[in-house]
């Protein structure tokens, strides 16, 4: 069995206490995951060297996440004592999460991406600050004297398990210099290893980086001890953390398509890009579309987005086809769907892919569960699923006055609007409910990743200082 | 130690001796306790109901079993005097108290029972890391639990003046439940805080008993062997084997001796098997027989005794003069574990809150 260990100060650690991940189809035990004690994070976190990466310069450290970019999607790499090819971890991912292939091939390419672009990401960060700042601590390049300092000595990030892409938010601290800790998802240990392991074959001191899987207890301590964090979680997880400056959050992204009140009536032409939002990536992402929100036509946009994505059926992950992910633990899956179908006995709301589906939601094969995509009518944008976030592609239709719209959407982490009518855009503009804003007939998934997400990692880890400076006579 | 030294006999032969003191242990207690003069005034009035007289059909260890199992809601009932033995009457009474967090806590009562479980337990201390004459640090629950003055007793038992620090749990508890983490944290800081300024000051505390997180929080801010701390006892609440690994090689730096133990105020303390490193850390404890009995039980029969190297839920008797407490399922699953050297009679490892509860129990907090 493939054994994953903790890496302390970037060595190899094995516990006595480890979790045993399963094949998702078979149920086969899989790999074993070392876990760390709540304790050894905290211990590990106070000691790190949090200058290890300042000994280089970020073009240096640009230059070498570019190659661990490269390294990531191609190289063999040490996974544990194995070793781990770009094939084999693509298959190991899919057999833990229940992720399709194709995804998996997908999302590893968006990690890829964002490091060998790391140049671009920055620049979208800083504005196009002159990065050599970083290095100096102060510029006046401009004529305006600049000068920053590294707030995030050292950097934590409690990761989640839904969907590998999210790995490249948290990629460029290691070239804002900040030493990392992860914690991985409990099924998904293998992205965050593997881009560890890239980086010090790319060059990054080891003792920056530590890989810690653990339990609850662990993460707080991470949370705690790390001077700047990101975390990802459901709503009860992130919400004790919702008034910690230092922690950036990642919760339930509650992403939305929003018909104009000059665009409703023409809906049919955006049936595309409605769907496309819910059901990318399996529908699993924080930026995938689940609510639309539109003036009228609630009904028959419904049934056409409906009838599009009940094309998805449950297909075995190593299917080309496959679309939908399993469920690793199909109680999972039991549980949301008990949850849907309870809220459905509330008059108000139907699922209107049922029909065109022609199938129950919840799909098994073998000991597998999928969960087909549901598309649900509501009749009042207060009934309990008009808000919901589900793992699958799952969305809700709401009709609501174009001039509501912005203050009753509620946190949206991606709007998509679609109008020409500049006045509507801007209400959403100048709305603090929306994240991320597209304008036009753009995917709620299809990112820019040089644009803040969530939050902005340079102004997390950094913090401007006034400066002024006079050379010794 | 407890009652296992019959020198030069083979395990197996010692067990079976154990075996026949519990019987015998056994016959006394229910003989003392359903004794109308001397007896304790729940069970008097719990055998009134009964339709067979446990003084006669109580004839072994095993025979309990024809008891109820002991319900905690017993003690919850605010009849504390109905447990003390009629002969115990006009003593001083000790009552200490469980759980509380909510509610009611369990009270039980005490007369001399904590001080004989914990000067047979110091028989078990090393001479050498727990020294005669040192003194102690009680960084751990204060209050009404019966942890602090017992503590305090051993280290009286041993010749040193204990030094304690209050610490409330059911208060951190309410800030777990709450999310009132950084309170929390900062009141577990007050705790440590007031330890470390006892260690600064007197030179003589070499040993210390705490639980696992206060030892983490003292061992983060300063080297207790840089201190002069020998020994460390910790317990109160769950102690996993890659914990115990941590703290003996990384927290205590691999000098300083680590006594792990499990106890509660309902059985008295349970003695952990001698390090051994072919045990891989696993945190082994056996009860102290005859006095108190853990079992391992399948959790759906739980009359049922599980296989050695099985896990079950723990199963606590207690047997003294003071307290009888037949076949109480604690909350708590653990391995059953073979008789070993120290103790010829079955263990209990890996101790962990009981699975089979809905809700999680809020644990190993402080």
């Amino acid at each position: 069995m493939i054994e994953i260990p903790i890496l302390r100060f970037g060595k190899p650690y094995e516990s006595i206490e480890t979790v045993t991940l399963v094949h998702h189809a078979t149920g086969e035990p899989f790999a074993k995951v070392h876990q760390a004690n709540s304790g050894m994070v905290r211990r590990d976190m106070v000691r790190m060297a949090d200058d290890a990466l300042e000994k280089f310069s970020t073009a240096d450290l640009i230059a070498m996440a570019r190659k661990a970019g490269k390294l990531f999607m191609s190289a063999t790499l040490p996974l544990g004592k194995s070793q781990q090819s770009f094939d084999e971890y693509i298959a190991q991912l899919s057999c833990t999460t229940g992720m399709p292939i194709t995804y998996c091939r997908d999302n590893a390419g968006k990690i890829a991406s964002v490091l060998e672009k790391m140049d671009q990401v920055l620049a979208g960060l800083t504005r196009g600050l002159d990065l050599k700042v970083l290095d100096d601590g102060y510029s006046d390049a401009s004529g305006h004297m600049l000068s920053f300092y590294r707030a995030g000595r050292v950097f934590g990030a409690v990761l989640p398990s839904n969907s590998p892409g999210v790995h490249s938010l948290w990629a460029p601290a290691m070239v804002l210099k900040a030493p990392i800790v992860l914690k991985p998802g409990r099924e998904e240990p293998w992205t965050p290893y593997r881009m560890i392991e890239a980086f010090a074959a790319a060059g990054f001191p080891r003792e920056a980086m530590g890989f810690y899987p653990t339990d609850h207890g662990g993460a707080g301590e991470l949370l705690r001890t790390a001077d700047r964090a990101m975390l990802f979680g459901g709503g009860a997880t992130v919400r004790p953390y919702e008034n910690d400056p230092r922690i950036e959050l990642h919760g339930p992204g509650y992403s939305k398509v929003i018909l104009g009140d000059d665009v409703a009536d023409d809906w049919a032409k955006y049936v595309e890009v409605m769907a496309t939002s819910i059901d990318r990536n399996g529908g699993r992402s924080c930026i995938n579309a689940s609510a639309i929100w539109t003036p009228r036509h609630g009904r028959a946009i419904a049934d056409a987005v409906g009838k599009e994505l009940a094309k998805h059926k449950a297909l075995p992950a190593d299917d080309p086809n496959a679309t939908l992910a399993a469920f690793a633990n199909p109680a999972v899956a039991e549980q949301i769907n008990n949850v849907i179908e309870h809220a459905l006995t509330e008059d108000g709301a139907e699922d209107v892919c049922a029909t065109h589906r022609g199938t129950p939601r919840l799909a098994h094969i073998g000991r597998c569960a999928y969960l087909q995509p549901s598309v649900v009518w509501c009749e009042s944008r207060e009934h309990p699923l008009a808000n919901r976030e589900f793992l699958f592609p799952y969305a809700s239709v709401v009709e609501c006055p174009a001039g509501e719209i912005a203050d009753a959407i509620g946190p949206t982490l991606v709007a998509t609007v679609i109008t020409r009518d500049e006045s509507f855009a801007h209400s959403m503009m100048n709305h603090p409910n929306v994240d991320r804003l597209n304008v036009g007939v753009i995917p709620t998934w299809r990112i820019s990743w040089d644009q803040p997400h969530e939050g902005n990692l340079f102004e997390l880890l950094y913090r401007q200082r006034s400066f002024q400076f006079e050379p010794a006579a | 130690m407890f009652m296992n030294s019959v020198s030069g006999a083979s395990i197996d032969e010692r067990a079976t001796a154990a075996k026949a003191a519990l019987d015998k242990h056994t016959c006394e207690i229910v003989a003392w306790h359903f004794d109308p003069a001397t007896g304790t005034p729940f069970w008097l009035d719990y055998a009134s109901k009964l339709n067979w007289d446990p003084r006669k059909e109580i004839k072994c260890y095993n025979d309990l079993d024809k008891f109820d199992f002991f319900e905690d809601e017993w003690l919850r009932q605010g009849k504390v005097r109905s447990w003390v033995p009629k002969a115990y009457a006009n003593d001083p009474i000790y009552t200490f108290e469980t759980g509380g967090s909510t509610g009611v806590p369990k009270s039980r009562i005490n007369i001399k029972d904590f001080r004989i479980d914990y000067e047979l337990f110091s028989d078990t201390l090393s001479d050498k890391t727990f020294p005669r004459g040192g003194d102690w640090l009680m960084l751990g629950p204060s209050g009404p639990r019966r942890l602090r003055l017992a503590v305090e007793h051993l280290c009286q038992h041993r010749g040193g003046i204990c030094f304690c620090v209050d610490m409330d749990p059911r208060w951190v508890v309410k800030l777990i439940k709450s999310s009132r983490l950084r309170e929390m944290h900062e009141y577990k800081d007050h705790v440590v805080n007031q330890g470390l300024t006892l260690l600064r000051a007197h030179k003589n505390i070499q040993c210390l008993f705490t639980t696992p997180k206060l030892l983490e929080a003292l061992c983060e801010r300063v080297s207790l062997v840089d201190y002069g701390i020998k020994g460390v006892f910790c317990g109160g609440t769950q102690l996993t084997a890659q914990f115990h690994r941590f703290a003996r090689a990384e927290l205590l730096e691999g000098k300083i001796d680590f006594v792990p133990t499990y106890g509660n105020t309902l059985m008295g303390l349970a003695c952990h098997k001698p390090f051994d490193p072919a045990d891989n850390y696993s945190v082994i404890y056996h009860p102290p027989s005859p006095r108190a009995m853990i079992e391992v039980v399948d959790p759906d029969s739980p009359r049922k005794v599980v296989g050695y190297g099985e896990v079950g839920r723990a199963r606590l008797t207690t047997l003294t003069k003071e307290f009888f407490m037949p076949r109480f399922l604690e909350r708590d699953e653990g391995i059953r574990t073979k008789p070993c050297e120290a103790y010829p009679w079955d263990g209990i490892a890996d101790v962990r809150p009981f699975s089979g509860f809905a809700t999680p129990i809020v644990e190993g907090v402080y």
